[in-house]
């Protein structure tokens, strides 16, 4: 791990006089993310953001945030925070367990932070990734336009690094006189459920038409699992082989959720830390929804290919908006 | 699924939101092309089309990656969908292509060519049968052109390197390449950004930074530019703000 001297670097968000949540405890991997670096392809940068924007949304809509606000995701947890203010926040996604001063609370709900609380999250069994939002959002410094940490680009969060112990994470503090907090949940059929089987519906593009007929028909029909390497750039993927009758390609531009298939045949499905070009075989691309429903297994879990038209993913993106933009929640007043 | 734009460019589904366009010249059929065959012609018409693109759609991109022959689109679904930017990038780039290579701007690196800085130096000069003094000459009196950048933050395809220099990569990835790193990939060269890992031949050190988050610009060179690579020996190296002590030596790892 690289140093983190926080006196030092033209992105550090050091401030002798701010206050928000103290990092006693910053768990296996905890990052600040917002919604995505976007525009800068150009310098080799990739997008990072929020590997479940779903749980990423919902966490910022409790605190009354807008959609691009600044949070951390947890993966697997063991994150634990000190509050040297009074704040809002809402911890959404995989079931790690909460505690607010020892006691046990939801998640998908927002609540009232006192000074001198502590924040304690477990770690998680179903699922991998959780975000914890705070009203006003966390006020970290963008680079090239965005606040997303990427490690392996050392850009991002707080001087390029994922959250670790001791790191302040400033956030504006809530007055205290304002009695008309509006704490907020999302009811449980609203909910996102996190399994250990998902379905990946994919597009089929790229070099699909290198891939012979039976070999398409294999990706489509197999079960294939979770290989130990699953992080935020990929996961490699276990399963029958399927073979590319290339063995590489003119190295092009990779989009979220490209399929690759490398001379073993075995699948790598890329997400938001993903390098922005390379030259394996892509047989097609999983929708957005469903990289998200990815990004939430782990070593062992298990997926299946579903094969749709370009014109159902759009039908199923635009769906998806409106389902959200409908969701009403509920007060808890 | 696929739109054929003009003799030169055709259009493909890439994902939920990103279309792809494919770029040959007209003894081309197929999109496919080996990269030692990539022409600046193609690379010319690649770079014409980011700029019409970025001018006339940029309400509805999210952002572009253009490469050797082809450039990613990806697109807002929030503010248009394929068909109508498929409709668009037809109009658009209808006229689009056959532009001569235009001549980018010049950019001159500097290179500290040695055995010590260059620890694949040797092994190159061996594969090709030519000494290392030779090895230094080709890599030297050649004019690159920037194809892509992509990867990592700032590092940049060059292409492409004399024939009898082109080596294939390693066999097993180093761990650790270090920061300035000048090294051969087949007939691509390069400059590494920062320490990574990596397959490429070294056989020099760069002082000049590739990515500097907080320079302006942040990379001396974008795509469609021209690098010449200079020869300077250890003390102008040093001088121009090299290290030495990240060198890595040609051991197992």
């Amino acid at each position: 791990m690289k140093s983190h001297n926080k006196s030092t670097g033209a992105t550090s968000n050091a401030n002798e006089t701010a206050l928000g949540l103290l990092v006693t405890n910053a768990g296996v991997l905890s990052l600040i993310q917002d919604a995505g670096r976007y525009g800068a392809f150009n310098l080799g940068l990739t997008n990072g953001g929020p590997a479940d924007p779903l749980a990423f949304y919902w966490a910022n809509k409790l605190c009354g945030n807008a959609l691009n606000t600044t949070s951390i995701e947890i993966s697997l947890g063991g994150l634990e925070l000190l509050a040297q203010v009074n704040c809002v926040i809402a911890v959404t996604g995989a079931a790690m367990p909460l505690t607010i001063n020892g006691h046990k609370k939801l998640l998908w709900r927002s609540y009232l932070i006192k000074a001198g609380d502590k924040i304690n999250l477990g770690y998680t069994s179903q699922g991998v990734r959780c975000y914890l939002a705070v009203a006003g959002g966390f006020d970290i410094k963008p680079s090239f336009g965005s606040t997303a940490t990427v490690c392996r680009e050392s850009v991002g969060g707080i001087n390029g690094d994922k959250i670790v112990t001791d790191d302040l994470l400033p956030c504006q503090a809530i007055d205290k006189s304002r009695s008309q907090l509006k704490l907020l949940m999302l009811a449980e059929h609203g909910q996102p459920k996190y399994s250990n089987e998902v379905v990946l519906r994919t597009i089929l593009s790229y070099q699909h038409q290198s891939f012979s007929a039976i070999g398409k028909r294999l990706f489509f029909s197999c079960q294939y699992h979770v290989s130990k390497h699953w992080d935020r750039m990929g996961y490699r993927l276990q399963g029958r082989a399927i073979k590319p009758a290339l063995d590489g390609i003119l190295s092009e531009g990779i989009c979220y959720g490209a399929v690759q298939l490398p001379a073993d045949g075995q699948p790598i499905i890329l997400l938001n830390d993903r390098q922005t070009i390379g030259g394996y075989p892509k047989i097609g691309a999983v929708i957005s929804q469903d990289c998200a429903k990815l990004s939430q297994l782990r070593q062992g879990d298990s997926v299946r290919f579903e094969p749709i038209s370009m014109s159902q993913a759009d039908n199923l993106f635009h769906l998806n908006i409106s389902r959200l933009k409908q969701t009403q929640l509920i007060s808890c007043n | 699924m696929s739109t054929q734009i003009n003799d030169h460019i055709h259009l493909e589904v890439a994902g939920e939101n990103a279309l792809m366009l494919y770029f040959v010249d007209e003894s081309r059929s197929s999109s496919i092309i080996k990269a030692d065959k990539v022409t600046d012609d193609i690379s010319s018409n690649v770079q014409h089309a980011a700029k019409l693109i970025r001018q006339h759609l940029s309400a509805d991109i999210i952002d572009l990656i253009p490469s050797y022959a082809s450039i990613l689109v990806m697109f807002n679904l929030l503010e248009t969908d394929h068909h109508h930017l498929r409709n668009k990038l037809k109009k658009l780039l209808r006229q689009c292509g056959g532009t001569k290579n235009k001549q980018g701007r010049l950019i001159e690196l500097p290179v500290y060519y040695s055995l010590t800085s260059g620890m694949d130096l040797e092994r190159i000069a061996k594969h090709a049968k030519l000494t290392v003094e030779q090895v230094i000459a080709l890599h030297q009196n050649h004019e690159y052109r920037v194809y892509a950048i992509g990867f990592a933050p700032g590092f940049a395809y060059l292409g492409e390197v004399e024939q009898r220099i082109a080596t294939p990569r390693l066999a097993t990835p180093r761990l650790k390449v270090p920061k300035g790193a000048v090294a051969i990939a087949d007939r691509q060269t390069a400059v590494y950004p920062a320490q990574s890992p990596g397959g490429w031949n070294i056989i020099g050190l760069c002082p000049t930074d590739m990515f500097n988050a907080q320079a302006m610009p942040t990379m001396p060179v974008e795509v469609g530019d021209r690098v010449r690579f200079v020869g300077i020996d250890k003390q102008e190296y040093l001088d121009l703000g090299g290290v030495l002590s990240n060198l890595v030596n040609d051991s197992e790892d």
